[in-house]
This record gives C-alpha cells, sequence and structure tokens, in this order.
C-alpha cells in the first residue's frame, strides 16, 4: 500500500514532489533543531541562571536578522515548492492521450461495484477486482449507492471520494503488469477497515481474453451436488446477487457471475477458497460484522451444495 | 453597567484592601459559590473542567492504541471503536482545546490588562456552565450504547437518519450547537474586554502576545462557529423534520456539508494554537531574561496566521472532486500560511539565542513546543500540495501531523504555561526535579507514539480503521506507537501527581518567583479577589522589567499609585486603541442567573434530544425567565456622575 514508489503516470509525479517534500523537510528540521540546540548550549560570556538565581535582564541585540533571514529563506523554499506542485498537479489531474477504457466504479457499504461498458453497449458488471490492460489510461468514474466512500490504488492514483449525488472522475494507467491493492479511505461505517480491492493490470491479450469471457455466462452446474446448489442458490441467494445466463438477478450484493476467478471474498477480507467461501456463505456476519450480508444458516448439505456450485462459477 | 465621564483628579486617598475586599469577595458557601462571577473562579474552573476531559480523551486514546497493538486484537467490536475514535476527536477538539484556553485567559487577561474583572462578568459565567452543561449533554448517551460514531467531522450522509438512525448523531448535532453558544458568548467577552477594560496606558503595542492570540481567535469563533452550528442545525433538521439539505436524492448536497464543516474546522485549528503560542511568546522570554525579539512581527504574524486560516478550508476536501483550479488557489494558501509561522519560530530562536536561558520544567516544555511544532509545520506543509495529498489525505500520516500540530502547539504550551502560572494562581511552587521528569518521560513517549505514524501512513495504513491484517507491513509502526502512547501517558501522569502534590504541600510562592515582566506578576500570589489595589497606569510593554532595560529614557509604570474606585464593583472604561481613561463601569454583583440560564438551557436541548415534550418547553420558559432576571434594571443606586478617585 506504500505510495513512495509507484507504477503510473498518475501517481509518478506525485511520488517525486513526496519525496522532494520529504527532503525538504527533513532539511528543514535538520536545520531548525541545529540552531536551537545551539541557541539552548551555544557557550555565553556570562552562564545560564539557574530557577533560585534567575539572573540579569538584558537585552543583548535586536535578534531581527534571525527573523528577516529565516523568513526570508522560508518564503523562497516555499515558492519553489508552490511552483513544482502546481506543476505536478498539472501532471496527475488528467491523462495525456484520451482513455481507451472506462470504468464506472460504486462504492457500497462495504464492496465496489464495478461495471464495464463496451462497443455495442455490450458490458458487464463485477466487483472488488479492476482488471485494466498495462501502459492505457483507463478513466475511472466514481459514484455511490450510499454513503461518501474514497476510492484510492496508492501504487496507480491518488484518493477521489466517491459522493452520493454525483459522478467524480480520475485516471489511472499501469505501466508494469501486476495485483495493485485499493482501499476505501473514507469512514463508511462499522466494517470500513475491511473494504478494499485489487486493481488488476494485465497486457492486452489476457485483458481481452478476461473481458471475453466476463461477457458470456459461466458453464453450467456439472455434478448433481452443484445442480442442487444452484437450484438452493436461486431460493436463498437470488433475490440480492445476480448469476449471468441464471434467474438469479438480484442487484443488492455483487454480481457472482464468474466468483470462482476472483481472489478474495468479502472486499478483500478472506480469501476465496472453499473454506472460507462455506464460512462466509453460511453466517457473513461472523466474518465481517455490520456487513450487508445477513446470516443464511443453511443446513451444513445445502451449504456445501452451494459452495459446491459457487465453484463452478468460472 | 453605566459609563460616567471622567475628569481631572479630585480626591486622594490612600487605598484600603479592606474595603475592596468586601466590595469584590465571593460569598463562602455552595450558595456564593454557584453565583460567583470572579474571572479568577471562572478560569480556575474552566481548567479543572478541560484538564479532567484531556484525561478522559486520552484514556479512549489509549483503548485505541491496545485495539491497534498488533493486528486483528479483538478488544473491542467495530462499533465501540467508532464510537471511541469520535469521543475522543469531539473531546479534545470541542471539550479540551479551546476550553482549556479560555481558562487560561479567562484567569489572566484582566491581570494582564490591569482590569478588576472581564468587561461581562456574568457571560464569563453563564460561558463556563454552557461548556459544562454541553460537556456532560455530549458524554449523556454513551451509557445507552449510543455514543457519535461517525467521526467528529460526522459527514453526511453514513451521519444522516438513514445510515445513523439513533440519538447518537442528535446527540452530535445538538451538542456541538449548544457549545458554540459558550465559545460566542465566550468570544464576545473577551473582544469588548480588550477593547474597553485596559488599564490606563496598555496601548495595543504593549498587550502580552497571549492577548494578540486569544483576540485574533475570539474574532475568528465570532466568524467560525455560525457555520458549524448552521451545518448541525440543518442536519438536526434532515434528521428530525424531514428536510433535504444534505440529502442528494431530494436535491440537497452531502458536498455542502463538508464545505460549512471546515469553514469552521480549519479556523478553528488555528483558534485553538494562538493563544497557546501566546503563552510560548510571553513566558518563554522570563526564562531566557529578556523581552521577545521581534514582539510586532509575532503579533502581526498571530492576526496574519488568522485571516489566511479563513482560505484554507478547501485543503480538506482536495479529493471531493472540485475543480482542480480551484484546488490550486487553496493550495498556495495553505503555502503562504507557513510563512507567519516561520516567523514566530525564527523569533522564539533569536530569543533564546540572544538570552540566557534558564533551564526550568516551563522553559523545556516550551523548547519541546518549538521541535514539535516545526515537524507539525512542515509536515503541513507537504500535505498542501495537493497531488501529494491525495496520498497522503486520510492515511495516518495526517494522524501523525495533526497530532503534531494539536498536542505539540496545544498541549505542550499548556503543561509550560501550568507550571509558569500555577505559583500565581495557587500561590505555591510545584516541584521542578518532577517536573523535568514529567517533560522529558512525555517528550520522549509523544515523539516515540507519533513519528512511527508517519511511516504507517507512508506505508498506506487508512485512518479509523479498527483493525488490520498482518503482512501489510504496518505491525512494527502500530507497536511502537502503542507503547509510545502509554509512555506519554505517564509523562501526563507525573504532572497530574505534581499538581496535586504541589497544591497540597509546595512552598509558599513569592509574588513574581519567575522575575517576570507583565502585570500580573505586580500583585500578590495568589492574586487578591480585586486584583488590583488602584488600577495601574502604564509606560511600556514590561512594566516589572523596567530600568533594567537599556530603557532610561522611557517613562515609569505606576502600579501603587492610580485611580482607586472603591465605592462598590468598579473598573475603569478606557479607548479603544491608546488606553485613554473614558468612563468608570460599574460591574455586576454575584449572581444565580448565569448558572439558572444554563441549565434552562441544558434542559432544553436534553428535551430536544430525546424528543420529552414538557422539559423542552420548560427549560424554554426558564431560558425566558432567566433572561429577564439577568436583564431587570439594577436596583442599586446610582451614584451621581463622579470623577474617578486617585491615589
Amino acid at each position: 500500500m506504500s505510495y513512495l514508489t509507484t507504477n503510473g503516470p498518475a501517481a509518478d509525479a506525485a511520488a517525486r514532489l513526496g519525496w522532494g517534500l520529504i527532503a525538504l523537510s527533513s532539511a528543514v528540521i535538520v536545520i531548525i533543531f541545529g540552531l536551537l540546540l545551539s541557541a539552548l548550549f551555544r557557550r555565553r560570556p556570562i552562564p545560564p541562571g539557574d530557577v533560585e538565581t534567575l539572573g540579569a535582564i538584558g537585552r543583548k541585540g535586536t535578534g531581527l536578522s534571525f527573523i528577516y533571514v529565516g523568513t526570508g529563506f522560508s518564503t523562497l523554499m516555499l515558492f519553489v515548492f508552490v511552483v513544482w506542485s502546481l506543476q505536478a498537479l498539472g501532471t496527475v489531474a488528467g491523462p495525456p492521450e484520451s482513455p481507451g477504457l472506462t470504468v464506472q466504479v460504486t462504492g457500497h457499504q462495504y464492496w465496489w461495484e464495478v461495471r464495464y461498458i463496451g462497443a455495442g453497449g455490450r458490458g458487464f458488471l463485477t466487483a472488488n477486482e479492476i482488471h485494466i490492460p498495462v501502459g492505457t489510461p483507463v478513466r475511472v468514474e466514481l459514484s455511490s449507492a450510499d454513503v461518501i466512500h474514497s476510492f484510492w490504488v496508492p501504487k496507480l492514483v491518488g484518493k477521489m471520494q466517491m459522493i452520493p449525488g454525483q459522478t467524480n472522475v480520475t485516471w489511472m494507467q499501469a505501466d508494469t503488469a501486476g495485483d495493485y491493492r485499493g482501499e476505501c479511505t473514507q469512514l463508511c461505517g462499522l466494517q470500513h477497515a475491511h473494504m478494499a480491492m485489487v486493481v488488476i493490470a494485465e497486457p492486452a491479450a489476457a485483458f481481452t481474453a478476461w473481458w471475453n469471457r466476463q461477457l458470456m455466462p459461466p458453464a453450467s452446474a456439472g455434478t448433481q451436488l452443484a445442480a442442487d446448489g444452484q437450484r438452493i442458490f436461486q431460493v436463498r441467494c437470488a433475490s440480492c446477487h445476480a448469476v449471468l445466463g441464471t434467474d438469479a438477478g438480484g442487484l443488492v450484493g455483487p454480481n457472482l457471475s464468474h466468483l470462482a476467478g476472483r481472489q478474495t471474498l468479502g472486499a478483500d477480507t478472506i480469501p476465496n477458497d472453499p473454506d472460507h467461501l462455506a464460512h462466509w456463505v453460511n453466517n457473513a456476519q461472523d466474518v465481517k460484522p455490520g456487513n450487508a450480508m445477513p446470516a443464511i444458516e443453511l443446513e451444513p448439505s445445502d451449504q456445501s451444495a452451494v459452495v459446491a456450485y459457487l465453484e463452478t462459477l468460472e | 453597567m453605566s459609563d460616567q465621564t471622567a475628569g481631572s483628579p479630585a480626591e486622594f486617598r490612600a487605598p484600603d484592601s479592606a474595603v475592596l475586599d468586601g466590595i469584590w469577595r465571593t460569598q463562602p458557601g455552595v450558595i456564593g459559590w454557584l453565583c460567583s462571577v470572579d474571572h479568577k473562579e471562572m478560569g480556575k474552573r474552566y481548567f479543572v473542567t478541560a484538564f479532567a476531559f484531556l484525561l478522559i480523551g486520552g484514556i479512549e486514546a489509549l483503548v485505541i492504541r491496545v485495539q491497534l497493538a498488533r493486528p486483528n486484537v479483538g478488544l473491542i467490536t467495530p462499533h465501540q471503536y467508532n464510537q471511541l475514535f469520535t469521543m475522543h476527536g469531539m473531546t479534545m477538539i470541542y471539550l479540551y482545546a479551546l476550553p482549556m484556553l479560555s481558562g487560561f485567559s479567562n484567569y489572566l487577561w484582566p491581570l494582564m490588562l490591569g482590569a478588576r474583572d472581564m468587561a461581562f462578568p456574568r457571560l464569563n459565567a453563564v460561558s463556563y456552565w454552557i461548556y459544562l452543561f454541553a460537556g456532560i449533554f455530549m458524554y449523556s448517551t454513551w451509557p445507552m450504547g449510543q455514543a457519535p460514531s461517525a467521526g467528529w467531522f460526522n459527514y453526511v450522509p453514513l451521519s444522516g437518519r438513514d445510515y445513523s438512525p439513533g440519538v447518537d448523531i442528535d446527540v452530535f448535532t445538538l451538542g456541538v450547537t449548544f457549545i458554540g453558544i459558550s465559545t460566542t458568548v465566550g468570544s464576545v467577552n473577551f473582544i469588548v474586554t480588550l477593547l474597553r477594560t485596559r488599564a490606563p496606558g496598555m496601548s495595543v503595542n504593549r498587550l502580552p502576545i497571549i492577548v494578540w492570540g486569544t483576540m485574533t481567535a475570539s474574532v475568528a469563533n465570532i466568524f467560525a462557529v455560525p457555520a458549524v452550528s448552521l451545518a448541525c442545525i440543518m442536519l438536526w433538521l434532515d434528521r428530525q423534520v424531514g428536510t433535504h439539505f444534505f440529502d442528494s436524492t431530494n436535491g440537497g448536497s452531502p458536498l455542502l456539508w463538508q464545505h460549512l464543516f471546515w469553514m469552521f474546522g480549519h479556523p478553528w485549528v488555528y483558534a485553538v494554537v494562538l493563544p497557546a503560542m501566546g503563552i510560548v511568546s510571553d513566558a518563554l522570554p522570563t526564562f531566557c531574561r529578556r523581552p521577545l525579539v521581534g514582539y510586532t512581527a509575532v503579533a502581526l504574524a498571530t492576526v496574519a496566521t488568522m485571516v489566511l486560516g479563513f482560505g484554507v478550508w478547501l485543503h480538506h476536501m482536495f479529493a471531493t472532486g472540485l475543480p482542480v483550479l480551484a484546488l490550486s488557489f487553496f493550495s498556495a494558501a495553505s503555502f503562504v500560511i507557513a510563512i507567519p509561522s516561520a516567523v514566530s519560530v525564527f523569533a522564539w530562536i533569536a530569543t533564546i539565542w540572544t538570552g540566557r536561558p534558564v533551564f526550568t520544567t516551563a522553559f523545556w516544555y516550551f523548547t519541546g513546543f518549538i521541535m514539535l511544532f516545526v515537524i507539525g509545520g512542515v509536515s503541513g506543509v507537504m500535505t498542501a500540495a495537493v497531488s501529494y495529498d491525495w496520498q497522503l489525505n486520510d492515511t495516518y500520516f495526517i494522524v501523525a501531523h495533526l497530532h503534531y500540530v494539536l498536542l505539540g502547539i496545544n498541549v505542550f504550551p499548556v503543561i509550560g504555561g501550568i507550571y509558569f502560572w500555577f505559583p500565581k494562581v495557587t500561590g505555591k511552587l510545584m516541584n521542578e526535579p518532577l517536573g523535568k521528569w514529567s517533560f522529558w518521560i512525555s517528550f520522549i513517549g509523544f515523539n516515540l507514539g507519533f513519528f512511527p505514524m508517519h511511516i504507517s501512513g507512508l506505508l498506506g495504513m487508512p485512518r479509523r480503521i479498527y483493525t488490520y491484517s498482518t503482512g501489510m507491513g504496518w505491525d512494527t509502526a502500530n507497536l511502537v506507537t502503542s507503547i509510545g502512547a502509554f509512555v506519554f501517558a505517564i509523562g501526563i501522569l507525573l504532572t497530574v501527581v505534581n499538581l496535586l502534590r504541589s497544591l497540597a504541600v509546595g512552598p509558599r510562592a513569592s509574588a513574581n518567583p519567575w522575575d517576570a515582566a507583565t502585570l500580573e506578576w505586580s500583585v500578590a500570589s495568589p492574586p487578591p479577589p480585586y486584583n488590583f489595589k488602584v488600577i495601574p497606569v502604564l509606560a511600556s510593554r514590561h512594566p516589572l522589567w523596567e530600568g533594567r532595560l537599556d530603557d532610561e529614557n522611557s517613562g515609569r509604570s505606576l502600579l501603587e499609585s492610580g485611580i482607586l474606585l472603591d465605592h462598590g464593583r468598579e473598573t475603569l472604561a478606557t479607548s479603544v486603541l491608546d488606553a485613554e481613561p473614558d468612563a468608570v463601569l460599574q460591574m455586576p454583583a454575584d449572581s444565580p442567573w448565569p448558572l439558572l440560564l444554563a441549565l434552562a438551557l441544558a434542559a432544553l436541548f436534553f428535551g430536544m434530544l430525546f424528543h420529552v415534550v414538557w422539559l423542552g418547553a420548560g427549560g424554554l420558559a426558564a431560558l425566558v425567565i432567566s433572561m429577564a432576571g439577568w436583564l431587570w434594571p439594577d436596583q442599586r443606586e446610582q451614584r451621581p456622575t463622579r470623577s474617578p478617585a486617585h491615589v
């Protein structure tokens, strides 16, 4: 999550400026502390007094040169940094070329809805993972379904609040392939601590393959257990969750069409493996108290059927 | 209060302290205590109450630090965590930081300015009582498990009725409005006191810097507090009546809350540090055995900071999607505001450099303050850069910055100020060795606790998360922070021990134990109820150092002879800039109305909070009655117009 080193032009100039500011700050601290310590302990013609014998009052020199020189120097440095920081702002405020891809991210308590819009309106919904092609600027449109959240992927782009009733726009670009973690940084309720996501930057070919897979419904349940699971899912889960190509069309919770392909569950709260998934399906409140998903409390056999079904959603 | 025209000196008499004492002394007993309007009494009550809130807020912080010491600690629930950091913020910001400084100023102003009391003593009392009741009010719903939990900044819509349906947010909106009344009347009182009740000769260029600081902060509060009170009332209406000020689905704007809140919030930050910087500017030179370097520059820097402080609120909102051009103006202003701070820092360093430091406990606290101020200042400059603030914002880097600023510039000067003025207030000396232990433990603990927060912030740790998982790289920094927090707490505890011990068995203090220069040190320790036997006449900025600086040609202040005023509770009114005698002010006697008015307000607010109609209506009726009682014409016989007596 460190932003001391970054991987894209929407963040690089700010990181360089940051190092400049850290260097300036350190220099100022060293200089002032040096001055202060010399002021305290420098040799004086008359030794300092103590509490009992406070010592005579005097006014040796006006000392005003400290203020003139110190303030003059500070003003000069501040001016340099104002110019540098405005320049950096200009660099990161918008992409150099028009973005090739738009992603709409909507904040929910406590997860991220991600909508891709392709040519001819063929788009799709996913959640908590944002796939982007390497080396291309991506326009990110931010809004919220409930309270204010804040979108932040430190390696790629600084924060932007997601405010209900308005759409804020930012952009990001990954220069190298990899997984970049992001996190909500605006207090949004009980589980603000567990509202993270990952931006997966991959080469253009891999991204296109992923895109095409997302447009397709998942393969139908192969085993009897998974088919049972799908039936239970339709009854117990489908009013909140959607799965492409099935009757499940709920829009309250994350779209689960390709759940099995995701790395984590609960907006990066637990890893996505069968054990954790079973725990989550049965009692999400136990894992992430205060999130919107109620405790379902399935029979153990039903639970393993639902998990088997969800595991097929590649 | 009635004004009488002053003329040439007519009567010459010796001051009789017994007469003055009879006129000004608060009656003994509980009733007398409750009715007192003495500014020194109010100052002490402010101080004790604010210090208690500091300790309460500190304990809340320690619980937070235990929860965050290691990854995945389950000491408290997410809801309890949100309540804790919200109450910690509200306690420290609203109930400690400014009230503590009001305590200093209430106690010191008339003594520094050469007056018998503040301009409006009853307003002073009502300001304290409202503060006390507002503090109790803000804590009243916690025992029911309903403390505010949307942060001290309380962003809408999280704080709207849909997402926070309980009384938790109502207690925030009403509590902040309630305490705003206290701040406002207190500020009005400071402003009028400064403009009208200075001793003759206390011209504006002779004011102690704490007076400049409090004056500046008071003017700012008059403009800043209405913004947050308005926002709170609008939110209360949204929640209770169904208006849509902040409701985006019905044309309202959640962003409006942020604007109104930070239009208050940022000036407020300066309001809670400028008087504390004034404490240092006044007390530090005493221990350097010379006057402050660059008095005029420091006084003007104080005012300049506040003026600029009204033009930087957007730097709390860089990440809200506002136009980049607007952000760049506020960014530049946020850089520029560092310049007046630089003036003050170099003035303090020059004062130490050209002086001969005496290493007392108070002096160490002020020196420590300069170091913390510099660290907090440069980290503030870092956040002024918009593009980098988009990274720093809402991470622990900001938590580090704001604690360096608020603890560094408020708490350290305040504790230094306590060590400095404790002998004046109580007539007892504090223990110096214990004081030095408290400083070094506090100073080391503070840096151990808060410096690593810069690191965890740069490593990407967001604020307001109740826990974090292993493998984020935040474990070590958080553990060190938690250890430091406890070390810091021990340092504060040592000061508490020192205070209580010195109160009980401290050696007697003389009138001027530090050989300081300003007027409050010319009267006994503790000061008599009437402050000054005669109203002094000033001829310089350092009345008690006259003749010892290279000022042989300047005039001499008159401290033993001057205007007497012993026919009743009276003090002198002087002109605004030059402090020429102008009129005699008749001051009100002790009165039950301030307490009753504050109680009536408390009943009104509790009635509104819990929807108890009879309590609210009763409070409103009692409020009207209290105001009538307060304003009822004074039955004391009006004395014929005459000149103030001189001795």
